[in-house]
């Protein structure tokens, strides 16, 4: 069974990683922001931060931070993503799934190109 | 909400906006009994402000003009047999406190408490977990892991999703093959 003393391990790890990095890769952090107010939450906001962390950790992905915030003020389109990538304009996606979730990283994080398909529609 | 967690996740993201600096969460889960609480050091509230706290109408959020966290909780507690109870003193802090009859069918599932609980780690603010199922018990202190962690953040990627995985499975184990 895992334990904190597995942490030791871990730790090691990415404090070699943090040391390696430079300053021009902070700057270049892009952060993922999970809106979790009571409708997001209700709407299915955990398993979405859960799965793009995941998806993060997992592939190894080290520039890119997952956060919470609270209200997004679209409740009708909770589950909502926004993404910051630095010196473009946000992004915010809309009805987020963990499948959708899983596609951000893919194609908008890793590739860099926006997924259409999930922005607001006519429906804001 | 289809999980117990999943209120858990937001009546604790109340305290976190009440800028709490430790929030303990306690699940017993004994003699067909589950009690959920929740408790924090954040800025509490008024006699006043907490006596009608469960209405809808009383919140202090300024992009809609109901709050639906303590009535959504309350409501789930008294429509299955349980009770909801909420204590607060402005500048000391807030507990919410909830039971469910576990055999209750109205009863919504207690759901992925590990999932839960690793949405709400952050770098400034601790919390406590303790999960206990009859005589068997388990504690997850953020303030523990911090301290393993030696300055790697707690809310790194990599730390979340090994977190995910002690969690899950020392919850399983407590449970013992039940289902909560
Ligand atoms: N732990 C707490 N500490 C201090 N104040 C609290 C706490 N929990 C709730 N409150 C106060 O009670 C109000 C109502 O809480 P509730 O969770 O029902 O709704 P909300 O947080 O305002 O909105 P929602 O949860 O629907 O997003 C809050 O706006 C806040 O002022
Ligand atoms: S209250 Fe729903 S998005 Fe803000
Ligand atoms: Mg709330």
């Amino acid at each position: 069974m895992k334990s904190i003393a597995d942490i030791k391990a871990i730790r090691e790890k990415m404090q070699a990683q943090i040391i390696s990095r430079d300053n021009e890769s902070e700057a270049n952090e892009i952060r993922v922001v999970v809106g979790m107010a009571t409708c997001g939450i209700a709407a299915g906001a955990r398993p979405v931060f859960n799965e793009l962390v995941d998806q993060v950790a997992n592939r190894g992905i080290k520039h890119v931070k997952v956060t919470r915030t609270g209200c997004i003020g679209m409740c009708k389109l909770e589950p909502i993503v926004e993404v910051f990538v630095p010196g473009q304009e946000k992004v915010t996606y809309v009805h987020v799934d963990a499948d959708k979730a899983k596609k951000i990283i893919d194609q908008h994080i890793l590739g860099g190109k926006v997924c259409t398909e999930y922005l607001v529609g006519d429906e804001a | 909400m289809r999980e117990l967690a999943l209120h858990v996740l937001d009546i604790a993201t109340n305290s976190v906006k009440a800028n709490a600096s430790l929030v303990t969460v306690e699940i017993t889960a004994k003699d067909n009994l589950l009690t959920i609480s929740i408790k924090d050091n954040g800025k509490g509230m008024s006699e006043e402000f907490v006596a009608k706290v469960t209405d809808p109408f009383t919140t202090t959020r300024t992009t809609r003009k109901v709050g639906m966290g303590l009535p959504l909780l309350k409501q789930a507690a008294e429509t299955s047999g349980g009770t909801f109870d909420i204590k607060s003193k402005l500048g000391v802090g807030t507990e919410v406190t909830v039971t469910f009859r576990l055999d209750d069918i109205d009863r919504v599932p207690l759901g992925d408490i590990a999932e839960t609980a690793t949405t709400l780690l952050y770098p400034d603010m601790d919390f406590v977990w303790i999960y206990t199922v009859e005589d068997r018990s388990y504690t997850f202190d953020t303030r523990e892991i911090k301290e393993a962690l030696d300055g790697v953040p707690i809310d790194s990627p990599e730390i979340i999703a090994f977190l995910n995985s002690m969690l899950k499975e020392n919850i399983e184990s407590i449970n013992g093959g039940l289902v909560l």
